[in-house]
């Protein structure tokens, strides 16, 4: 950078030439500090696929790339959910799976590099965090000017809340979304402030593609809409809004229908009624603005207040009819919960339960986008000072996001690249008025100059001039060199939060040990493991659904459940079985052919993200479907609280996630009480749970994953209870007590 | 056409109505739009709002047989009734490209526009940002020429007839 700079004044050459070549250098260093602070995790451990979901992604790309793409489309997975399978060309959005094996394919074949599709995956965020910076660099430049524009490529480059969901090996869904999102964006601002078909059918087509990528994409579908009609209610529509909104609509609705996952949902769903209404309106607008060059203004107002009511009240009476006679499905709850944000927890549990749909707490803000988050209000009050029509768009979106994001905690995501923006345009507007030193040297031609080197030149300079400029460049130089050190500080913060928050991978835990060195523990793999090469080719394992991905993923073996929660009863009916007595739950086992069960139990080591905790969900979530059988209630002790030790209630302790959870748990303690570490609850030693219908098959090291082996049908019929007294009391030997004496049955049928 | 209604517009601020005032303007604003439209109607434009009433009857004629028959291929019938609104949109897209008010680079408009914009700063000096964008707001395709006009119009309509051939099946 520097010698660049040096270039600048001592060669002279074409402004111009100088300024690209800043401009690739930048990109490049932003590209280098974009992928290389993703790599925290893939250095520090392995270069592994991180989280729950990202595991399918990784097997289903996996399909992709060993299977034609037809057979990836047409695939009907039957080693999820057992009983039912899972279409799964129909029920994911092939964008990702797509990409990497486009890539996966490109490397190998044109530039005949073979790489691992798992590296591919591991690695696909980050390559494509670089391409988000530089589209979010083209997004910027159409709200301000380019610099605006570094300054928002660099901050979206290093945002630790777009970070912490795109480290390296983070494969999910919104690693590539992000950029999509922000290459819609800017096409559709691009075509709107141009009217051109070309980029209205650009934005149809990275919209579309956005659409095969993430679910998030009725964001878009709903905010360009929003745009529009904002800018309609605020008078300034003219036609190139018109070319620009429908080409986007007509072609982008028709692409976004080809995704099978999606199918008819953007005319039949809710979500996407903003999008048509607004088609429509906008049709309506076209005619009016026709009509209002052609007549008179006093005729034109007439005309636009009778058309204007009868079009209002017939739409949206139409779409209240239509919703209300079913031919469009109402909000789905998801999306409903965004706006009643109690309703998820009182309808739905298993939305509730997932932790990233919870409010965001104000530290989070601070803590994802550091000082940009103070500068964001101050960019959308620049926006509103100049207000062009993309100005419009930034507020909307800034005002929009945030709401959302303060109501999801995922959704912080979608916030963080407006953040950006808004903070650059606010920086480089600051940056514009006191980097201008044009006004104090009014022979010096300064065009371009950065930071540092202004410094010197004006330090150089001061002796000459007269104290009042001097005065002027000192109080310019303390402004620019505080923002310099918030950016600074930035970095730093960027940086730091990247490395101890978002880069440890969840299938790997890591702690200290006490002299400093790190312990890895690997319970997870070494679990799956297991049972990848201990168990039957097709044997069915039973976990609750957060481990259904990585099950399938890892230890290739059929689940029952998974992290694709599209079957509410069937996760009810293993939560059942998880918490109910040995007796329901070995009928409900044998019932799905379960073959194993396994339990993650935290305990031991202090995990604290282990079943017993997550029991209460599943409590919930089986309490409703089957109300009569499962009570919240039974599971607190009498004052109500949820106690695991000896005080610890009768439905608890039969409950067979309990039972499998503690089984054998004392022994580790030499016959003392065993210590809970997590709830910090002593398990009484006299208490230890005995399994009769399943039994233990395996336990790893650290005691995280249990499985276990769920007991054959008795050989003579009877059930395994009084099998496994008769044999224990045979064992023993205790009672050798003779009783003669009629027992009572009924008759045989 | 563009200079009339920018004269008009300071006066536009004294217009109060009645309930039933409105329906009559309504009819008398039709019928001068219609006039107007047969007075400014080159062949060019003649023809793409040929196309464009071909378009709707097509579409009105799908909608009606779907009323009669059914939606049973739900996806046929989107197929062929969006690539009729679609054609729709785009044609009506490159209507508003070509039509000369709207686009710039007629050499003789310029001039003129440039001696409204004048009159214009004249009569109010201080909203210069007002008039600006209401100038802006005149000659809305500053950027797209017709020609250019005319291959977007084909990129997009390719893409979109792909797409329906696709959703057909």
């Amino acid at each position: 950078m520097v010698e660049t700079k040096a270039q600048l004044k001592v060669l002279g050459v074409n402004i111009e030439t100088i300024r690209l070549l800043l401009q690739v250098i930048i990109f490049i260093s932003i590209a280098g500090a974009a992928i290389s602070s993703r790599l925290f995790s893939v250095i520090r451990y392995e270069s592994i696929i991180h989280e729950f979901d990202p595991w399918f992604n990784f097997r289903a790309t996996k399909y992709l790339v060993t299977h034609s793409y037809y057979e990836f489309l047409n695939w009907f997975d039957d080693r999820t959910w057992y009983p039912l399978g899972r279409v799964t060309g129909g029920t994911l959005y092939p964008g990702l799976m797509v990409t990497s094996g486009v890539i996966w394919h490109t490397l190998r074949e044109w530039f005949s590099l073979p790489v691992d599709i798992r590296n591919i995956c591991v690695l696909l965020a980050p390559a494509f965090s670089g391409l988000t910076a530089i589209s979010t660099y083209f997004l910027t430049k159409e709200m301000k000017d380019s610099n605006a524009g570094l300054l928002a490529a660099i901050f979206m480059g290093i945002a630790p809340g777009y970070i912490s969901r795109s480290v390296a090996g983070s494969y999910d869904n919104e690693a590539i979304a992000i950029t999509l999102l922000m290459a819609t964006f800017y096409f559709w601002i691009k075509a709107m402030k141009i009217g051109s078909v070309f980029y209205g059918t650009l934005t149809a087509l990275f919209y579309f593609y956005m659409v095969s990528a993430w679910g998030g994409y009725v964001f878009i579908t709903n905010l360009i809409p929003l745009h529009i009609f904002v800018l309609i209610l605020m008078g300034r529509y003219n036609h190139r809004l018109y070319t620009a909104y429908t080409t986007w609509y007509a072609l982008g609705t028709l692409a976004s229908m080809q995704i099978p996952f999606v199918g008819f949902l953007p005319i039949r769903s809710n979500d996407h009624m903003a999008a048509l209404g607004v088609f429509g309106l906008l049709q309506l607008v076209a005619v009016g603005h026709y009509v209002k060059s052609k007549v008179p203004s006093k005729q034109f107002k007439g005309f636009l207040m009778v058309s204007l009511s009868l079009i209002t009240i017939l739409g949206v009476a139409g779409l209240f009819a239509l919703t209300a006679l079913g031919w469009i499905a109402p909000w789905t709850g998801r999306f409903y919960s965004l706006w009643d944000t109690n309703y998820a927890k009182i309808h739905i549990p298993i939305i509730a339960s997932v932790s990233e749909h919870q409010p965001t707490a104000w530290p989070a803000f601070f803590f994802d986008t550091n000082m940009l988050i103070w500068l964001f209000p101050a960019g959308i009050y620049l926006c509103f000072q100049e207000l062009r029509d993309e100005h419009v768009f930034v507020i909307i979106y800034g005002v929009l996001c945030s709401y959302f994001a303060g109501v999801m905690v995922r959704l912080m995501l979608t916030l963080t690249p407006i953040i950006c923006v808004a903070a650059a345009i606010a920086l480089s507007k600051l940056f514009d008025v006191y980097l201008n030193v044009v006004d104090v040297f009014k022979a010096d031609s300064s065009d371009d100059i950065k930071v540092d080197s202004k410094k010197s030149k004006t330090k150089a300079s001061t002796s000459t001039s007269k104290p009042s400029k001097f005065i002027l460049l000192l109080s310019k130089g303390v402004v620019l060199l505080s923002f310099t050190f918030y950016l600074v500080y930035f970095v730093y913060h960027c940086t730091w939060v990247t490395s101890n928050a978002y880069s440890s991978p969840s299938v790997v835990l890591a702690s200290r040990n006490p002299d400093g060195s790190q312990s890895i523990i690997d319970d997870y793999r070494e679990a799956y493991y297991w049972l990848r090469m201990n168990t039957p080719e097709d044997a069915k394992v039973m976990a609750w659904w957060d481990y259904g991905y990585q099950i399938g993923g890892m230890a290739d073996r059929t689940t029952l459940v998974d992290n694709n929660t599209w079957n509410n009863t069937h996760i009810a009916t293993v939560g059942k079985a998880m918490c109910s007595s040995e007796d329901v739950a070995y009928d409900i086992l044998k019932k799905h052919d379960v073959d194993y069960v396994l339990v993650i139990f935290g305990g031991l080591l202090g995990y604290s993200g282990d079943d017993i905790n997550k029991f209460l969900w599943m409590v919930r979530i089986s309490e409703g479907i089957w109300p009569d059988e499962i009570h919240e209630r039974d599971y607190f002790t009498e004052r109500g609280e949820y106690k695991v030790d000896g005080e610890a209630s009768k439905a608890m302790k039969d409950s067979l996630m309990y039972k499998m959870s503690y089984y054998r748990y004392t022994d580790l303690f030499n016959g003392r009480d065993g210590m809970d570490r997590v709830r910090n609850q002593a398990i009484p030693a006299t208490q230890s749970p005995e399994l009769d219908v399943v039994e233990e098959a395996f336990t790893s090291q650290n005691w995280i994953v249990r499985i276990y082996k769920v007991k054959d049908l008795d050989n003579i019929g009877r059930d395994l209870h009084s099998a496994a007294k008769f044999d224990k009391s045979s064992n023993q030997q205790t009672k050798r007590k003779r009783i003669i004496k009629k027992p009572s049955l009924d008759l045989r049928e | 056409m563009a200079k009339k209604d920018s004269i008009k517009k300071p006066a536009t601020h004294t217009t109060g109505s009645k309930i039933g005032h409105p329906i009559n303007e309504l009819i008398s604003a039709v019928s001068t739009t219609y006039k107007d439209y047969i007075n400014s109607l080159t062949p060019r434009l003649k023809l793409i709002d040929i196309f464009l009433t071909f378009l709707v009857l097509l579409g009105i004629l799908q909608f009606i047989y779907v009323l009669l028959v059914g939606n049973f291929p739900f996806n046929a019938f989107l197929g062929g009734f969006i690539s009729c609104v679609g054609q729709f949109v785009l044609t009506v897209s490159l209507r508003l490209q070509y039509n000369y008010e709207n686009n710039s680079n007629n050499s003789s408009d310029k001039v003129e526009q440039e001696i409204e914009e004048k009159s214009i700063e004249d009569v109010n000096e201080t909203k210069v940002d007002v008039d600006t964008i209401e100038v802006n707001d005149e000659k809305p395709f500053k950027f797209v020429t017709p020609e250019r006009a005319f291959g977007d119009f084909i990129f997009a309509s390719l893409i979109l007839h792909f797409i329906v051939f696709h959703f057909i099946n």
